[in-house]
């Protein structure tokens, strides 16, 4: 500052756009910052470790004789149930830090930066993946160990888990969403868990569908959950990618299509 | 999509750092912004002084594209805080009066990341970081988690997070308060470096005396609104002269002590009701000598005597023309304004 001279203004190269290339650099290193978070506050990772292992020990030993006779062979049916639960559970959190991040100062500082407008939601929400991948690691680890072994082979365990994860990715849009309108982080999580836990239950997670009142199994059959489910139970247990799977991936896309501008729009909206 | 705007040339090398007309901030019934203009001339250091609540953070908050004018235009260089926000953001560095730099990040951390989003690469970056460490002063404290921080440290790494583009304009807002003497000396300096780089300054104040240290131009606002602008030596002889304040250890001796401030000052003078204390204008200080000389041959024990410089509220009482007392804020921030 003693010597260099500041470029003035009219001299400097100026866009009013960013590009998508920027787009992508700056999420990127708004998801390191996030990563650095999560390092400072490893406590905030508790959820996701011991979600995992506390639902899949207690639902595999309440359910497993009720419904498929033995704990054995319910397994199957039901690591991907809590999977899919455990996983979509843990992207509340996004939505509940996001709140709490944005109410500091910080985030006028990225609005005031010539940076994408995405990015800063963009990289929250990426850095969350790893605790995706912890929870996803830690339930087949548990699923394992308790005698699991899956007929797909370790390939599909891996499409299965990245599946997962993304549509997970995918929906903690949605609660980003509502981590953006909302003026509490707590009122974030209420929210979210009120949409969540019919979600999650009114599925075929824990139990086939087939055992419901009807007009439980129609709205079970609708419930983008059950054909989450079904998708990584196909691939983990028969290796094979079936309807649901793509309809999986289908439905992620479009939450991202609807959620992200329009989170992102409400984000630049709101002081 | 990443077309240099051509006007560039053309628009940027106006005299304007920042030109506002008429811009309006309302929130619900409150209009916290109402109509300021403001000109701010490239290369100088402008004051925007007022009491809390006056509107000025929310002027900067509309300048740095943080929140939309209801009414009113505004340009940074020559570009529209509106229809070019993202040109506006490559010109601009914003420091906020709360700390807006990332509290769960160390200093080195903070400046590498905002240098990263900036487009630096990571060895560039890291170069950066320690070049501003470096030269706020905060290496030894780099790796330190924020928390631990003071508020002077706080503030100089807000700073240096400002300047990594190295930015032709910068907002300051309230860049001093709750400082202590010394480090608010060293954040002036900085100010000053600055400018002399060729950056221009536009800072928001409630202290007379920072506005007096440091800026070119200052605009008064209240209650939303420019109430006067102008030089320093402008605005400070609108509000007028210094105040004797005089106080007698024998109330037998008011009448004697107040003939003699009259005759010496040849002001006319008060006698406040509650403390039993003479005010007097006082133009020049040099007669103090003569005051006190004749102040003793007359035998007169005083009290106490004070010298007071034009306060914030002076500031308002003869700019707006109406009670300053209307507010008991105004009156405790003018209190600090002239402890100095």
């Amino acid at each position: 500052m003693d010597s260099t001279q500041i470029k003035p203004a009219h001299e400097r190269k100026l866009r009013n756009k960013t590009s998508f290339r920027q787009s992508v650099r700056n999420s990127f290193i708004m998801a390191i910052r996030g990563l650095i978070k999560i390092r400072r506050t490893p406590e905030q990772l508790f959820d996701v470790t011991l979600q995992p292992i506390i639902f899949t020990l207690m639902f595999t030993y309440i359910f497993g004789g009720a419904i498929s006779g033995d704990v054995q062979s319910y397994l199957p049916v039901i690591i991907p149930g809590i999977l899919v639960q455990t996983v979509i559970t843990t992207s509340i959190v996004t939505g509940v830090q996001l709140r709490e991040d944005m109410d500091k100062g910080v985030f006028d500082r990225f609005k005031s930066l010539p940076i994408a407008r995405i990015a800063p939601l963009a990289g929250a929400l990426l850095a969350d993946s790893i605790r995706y991948t912890i929870a996803t690691v830690l339930t087949f680890t548990m699923g394992y160990v308790m005698g699991l072994r899956p007929e797909g082979g370790l390939g599909y365990v891996l499409i299965a888990a990245l599946l997962v994860i993304g549509c997970a990715w995918a929906i903690s849009w949605i609660f980003a969403f509502f981590g953006v309108i909302a003026r509490t982080a707590s009122s974030v999580q209420g929210i979210s868990m009120i949409v969540l836990f019919p979600l999650t239950f009114l599925s075929n997670a824990f139990v086939p569908a087939e055992t419901m009142p009807d007009w439980l199994q129609w709205f079970v059959k609708i419930n983008p959950i059950s054909h989450l489910v079904t998708a990584v139970r196909d691939l983990i247990n028969a290796g094979s990618i079936g309807w649901d799977f793509t309809l999986s991936l289908v439905g992620a896309a479009i939450i991202v299509a609807i959620f992200a501008p329009l989170t992102v729009r409400t984000y630049m909206r709101k002081a | 999509m990443q077309k240099n705007n051509k006007n560039n040339n053309t628009k940027g090398s106006g005299e304007w750092a920042v030109e506002a007309k008429g811009i309006v901030k309302t929130f619900g019934e409150n209009r916290a912004v109402d109509g300021v203009d403001l000109q701010v001339p490239t290369g100088s250091i402008y004051g925007v002084l007022g009491p809390n609540g006056a509107g000025k953070t929310t002027v900067i908050r509309m300048l740095a594209t943080l929140l939309r004018p209801d009414a009113g235009s505004a340009s940074i260089f020559g570009h529209d805080v509106v229809k070019e926000p993202h040109i506006v953001r490559q010109l601009i560095g914003v420091t906020g009066q709360y700390a807006s730099v990332d509290e769960s990040l160390s200093a080195t951390e903070n400046l590498m990341i905002f240098s990263r989003l900036l487009g630096l690469g990571k060895a560039e970056a890291k170069k950066k970081a320690d070049e501003l460490l470096e030269e706020f002063g905060l290496t030894e404290a780099a790796k330190r988690p924020l928390k631990h921080f003071s508020g002077g440290m706080r503030r100089r790494l807000d700073l240096a997070v400002s300047l990594i583009a190295q930015p032709p304009l910068i907002f300051l807002d309230e860049p001093t308060t709750g400082l202590d003497p010394r480090t608010r000396n060293q954040m002036w300096d900085t100010i000053r470096r600055l400018v002399k780089s060729g950056s221009t300054v536009l800072l928001t104040t409630q202290y007379l005396q920072e506005a007096d240290e440091l800026a070119d131009r200052v605009a008064v606002i209240d209650h939303g609104q420019v109430v006067a602008e102008g030089t320093v030596n402008e605005l400070k002889a609108s509000i007028g002269t210094s105040s004797l304040h005089l106080g007698v250890q024998h109330d037998r001796q008011m009448q004697d002590a107040r003939l003699i401030v009259e005759r010496v000052l040849n002001v006319r003078s008060t006698v406040s009701t509650e403390g039993g204390k003479i005010t007097a204008p006082m133009a020049d200080v040099d007669r103090m000598t003569d005051l006190l000389i004749a102040l003793r041959e007359s035998d007169i024990q005083l009290a106490e005597l004070s010298v007071q410089k034009p306060s914030l509220d002076e500031v308002f009482l003869t700019i707006t023309g109406q009670g300053a007392g209307s507010s008991d804020e105004i009156n405790n921030k003018s209190e600090k304004a002239v402890e100095v």
